[in-house]
């Protein structure tokens, strides 16, 4: 508990002890009233003084006045029928005051466990300066320096290990709870914990562009951007609170008046308590409160599970979505292709491997990355020369004087040479040599362990179309579909093809559509699509600019449970605001009819806003298969 | 131009009061607050007086809810 909170409650519980005495006291008349408005004073004197504050201000209608008014109302009431009853007036401030407590308990609570969550921040590094140690803040860290982390400490900045073989927690950014190993020359990720042993580390970013820093923002800007239903709060809330008051309004003075003229007593007092009781329920502070909290919550909850939601207004998509498109190669397939053969070549696979691997050496494609992994003896870069890669169709490049051609059978055509096709299932890569057929290796990659689940939990979750799209050939397209029961595959396109499937999916009108991508060749797509999820998002910064939703590590697992995440949210954000509306409504109609006294609005302002609360905080909890 | 500041205000419908009080300050192009992070975040015309805009948005903010902190 703060400060603030503390001492509240202090004037909770002395108030309280004094109230319940006061009951046992035999004191009458003035006695009575003065004792009771010190009571009164002791729990209420800071709404009063907030709401002449905001009186003056020319706030009229915020909380601090109604209560006001509700409570000096009740004193009025105690004093004009005579029955010298005071005990609703403090009890409703009393009751305020608890309810105002326990909710904002409840709220920094929830504060503290979502911020919790995103809490990798870390506070300083270790400098070393001369085989000395200094320890720093670590945006003064400047690239190129020396860090040293101890096991059990955060990684500050991005960089590249020195010295030290030892694993690293990455679960912070992740969510994958296996410990990854490092050794020197690898690639460390900041906001990932040291495990086992000291690690030197030389830092490659400065603090404000690392890793941590980047996904900090990221997820406060992601619960900065509202989302539709969090809109309509808003926009709910400037109408709903003039309206209701209006309506007070109307309930103290219309009935007496009709009743007036009817010539019956006109029970100025009754209708006034009535209209004192709708404005003790009118706040409509449950739905203002539990609707971004439910969002802030959720994106909380799937952040832990190494799911970057980068705006509610995603959530709130992925829920609704009917269609998944997919690439294939590095999202639905490891993306790690190993060289198997070499057909119809007049070469040697060994001579025609170093060929290729030397037209392809500029290139980050995966299929040149695996053809440069698997090649031997590399060429030295001096025999290269005149590289181009030519989008959708392959690389061309002049080696040892040949010009060499690397690619698939359209560049074979371009290029005249008659491309003779394989009968293997997997990548074929066609090369040719000087304008002549020099045959064609065959690559292959494999599935990702988890794709198969993936896709059949996302049927079972009600996706009515799931598509692949790749650049591959029909035979290997074809192969992964069937493996995978995808139902709709298109297979030999180029990225701006893509896009233009996307469109078409998105046009033909079956619903929501995602689509996932590896985040490097799919930016155009992902940005078309109603909601783009990038795949081994972490280290990358082309997809964490060009995706909404980031999936940190590569497992396509995450997919389904990230529509778990955003359904479980949008339901809970529904559920709130059906009761919550609800039960204002209906409280305001019991208290119009009279069947509401003050307690009872009390609870319909602050109970419905703590239920509303808890209710929110579920969200924060990832839901199970 | 933007800027993040730290607040301090104890209710949701407050926040959102002195979002609305932010916005209509002459000289701000935006304003969001993350009542959760209690954060707000203002965006300035360009040209304006930061300084300046920012003791108007300050003022209109306490004006809505006299009980909130504001600190840059």
């Amino acid at each position: 508990m703060t400060k603030k909170q503390k001492k509240i409650m202090g004037r909770i519980i002395v108030a309280s002890v004094l109230f319940i005495a006061l009951q046992f006291l035999p004191l009458e008349g003035v006695w009575r009233l003065l004792a009771s408005a010190g009571i009164y004073l002791i729990v209420a004197y800071d709404i009063l003084l907030k709401s002449a504050k905001g009186l003056l201000a020319g706030q009229v209608l915020d909380e601090n006045f109604l209560m006001t008014v509700a409570s000096l109302g009740a004193f009025v009431l105690g004093i004009c029928d005579g029955s010298e009853d005071y005990n609703e007036a403090i009890a409703v401030i009393l009751f305020y005051q608890i309810g105002e407590l326990f909710q904002s308990c409840a709220v920094s609570r929830s504060r503290r466990s979502i911020t919790a969550l995103m809490d990798i921040r870390p506070d300083y590094a270790h400098l070393e300066n001369n085989g000395r140690l200094t320890t720093v803040s670590p945006d003064e860290v400047a690239i190129g320096s020396i860090i040293v982390v101890q096991p059990g400490e955060k990684i500050p900045l991005d960089g590249i290990a020195e010295r030290g073989d030892s694993a690293v927690d990455t679960s912070a950014l992740t969510g994958e709870s296996v410990p990854r190993s490092v050794h020197p020359g690898e690639e460390v990720m900041s906001g990932c914990i040291n495990l086992r042993s000291p690690l030197h580390i030389r830092t490659t970013r400065e603090f404000g562009e690392s890793t941590v820093t980047k996904i900090l923002q990221l997820v406060q800007e992601a619960t900065n951007r509202k989302s539709r239903s969090e809109q309509f709060i808003t926009r709910f809330a400037r109408v709903y609170t003039p309206v209701v008051c209006g309506a007070a309004l109307l309930l103290a003075l219309l009935p007496p008046v009709v009743l007036l003229v009817a010539g019956d007593p006109a029970e100025w007092i009754t209708w006034l308590y009535r209209a004192l009781i709708f404005l003790v329920i009118s706040c409509p502070c449950a739905l203002v409160l539990s609707i971004p909290l439910s969002f802030f919550a959720g994106i909380g909850g799937a952040g832990r599970a190494g799911i970057l939601i980068k705006g509610s207004h995603f959530v709130e998509t992925l829920a609704q979505a009917h269609v998944a498109v997919f690439d294939k190669t590095g999202t639905l397939t490891r993306g790690v292709f190993k060289v198997e053969a070499a057909h119809h070549s007049p070469y040697s696979l060994n001579e025609l491997l170093q060929l290729a691997a030397a037209a392809e050496s500029a290139s980050s494609h995966p299929v040149s990355i695996s053809l440069r992994q698997a090649c031997q003896q590399p060429l030295p870069s001096s025999e290269i020369s005149d590289m181009r890669e030519l989008q959708g169709l392959g690389v061309v490049a002049t080696v040892k004087g040949l010009r060499v051609a690397v690619g698939n059978e359209k560049l074979m055509k371009q290029e005249g040479a008659e491309a003779l096709p394989c009968h293997c299932v997997g990548t074929i890569v066609h090369i040719s040599i000087d304008h002549h057929y020099a045959g064609h290796i065959l690559i292959s990659d494999s599935l990702k362990p988890t794709s198969a689940r993936a896709l059949a939990e996302l049927k079972s979750l009600g996706i009515r179309k799931t598509v692949m799209l790749t650049g591959d050939n029909r035979r290997t397209a074809e192969s992964v579909a069937r493996e995978l029961a995808l139902d709709e595959v298109h297979c030999e396109l180029f990225p701006a093809h893509k896009v233009a499937e996307v469109e078409q999916l998105m046009r033909a009108n079956i619903g929501r559509l995602f689509f996932v991508g590896d985040g490097v060749n799919d930016a155009p797509v992902l940005a078309r699509a109603d909601v783009g999820i990038a795949m081994g998002g972490l280290g990358s910064d082309a997809a964490i600019e060009a995706a909404d939703v980031v999936i940190m590590d590569d497992d396509p697992a995450r997919i389904p449970l990230a529509m778990r995440i955003a359904r479980k949210c949008m339901r809970i954000v529904r559920q709130n605001i059906i009761f919550a509306l609800s039960a204002k409504f209906t409280c305001l109609a019991l208290g119009a009819f009279g069947l509401a006294n003050m307690w009872f609005a009390i609870f319909a302002d602050v109970g419905v806003l703590v239920l509303c609360v808890l209710n929110a905080i579920r969200t924060l909890r990832v839901p199970a298969a | 131009m933007k800027k993040t500041c730290e607040i301090e205000v104890d209710c949701a419908n407050c926040a959102l009061k002195m979002e609305r009080a932010t916005r209509a300050v002459e000289g701000v192009k935006g304003a969001v607050i993350n009542f959760f992070l209690q954060q707000m975040t203002v965006e300035f015309e360009e040209g304006a007086d930061i300084k300046a805009v920012m003791a108007a948005v300050v003022k209109a903010c306490k004006r809505v809810e006299s009980d909130c902190e504001i600190s840059c």
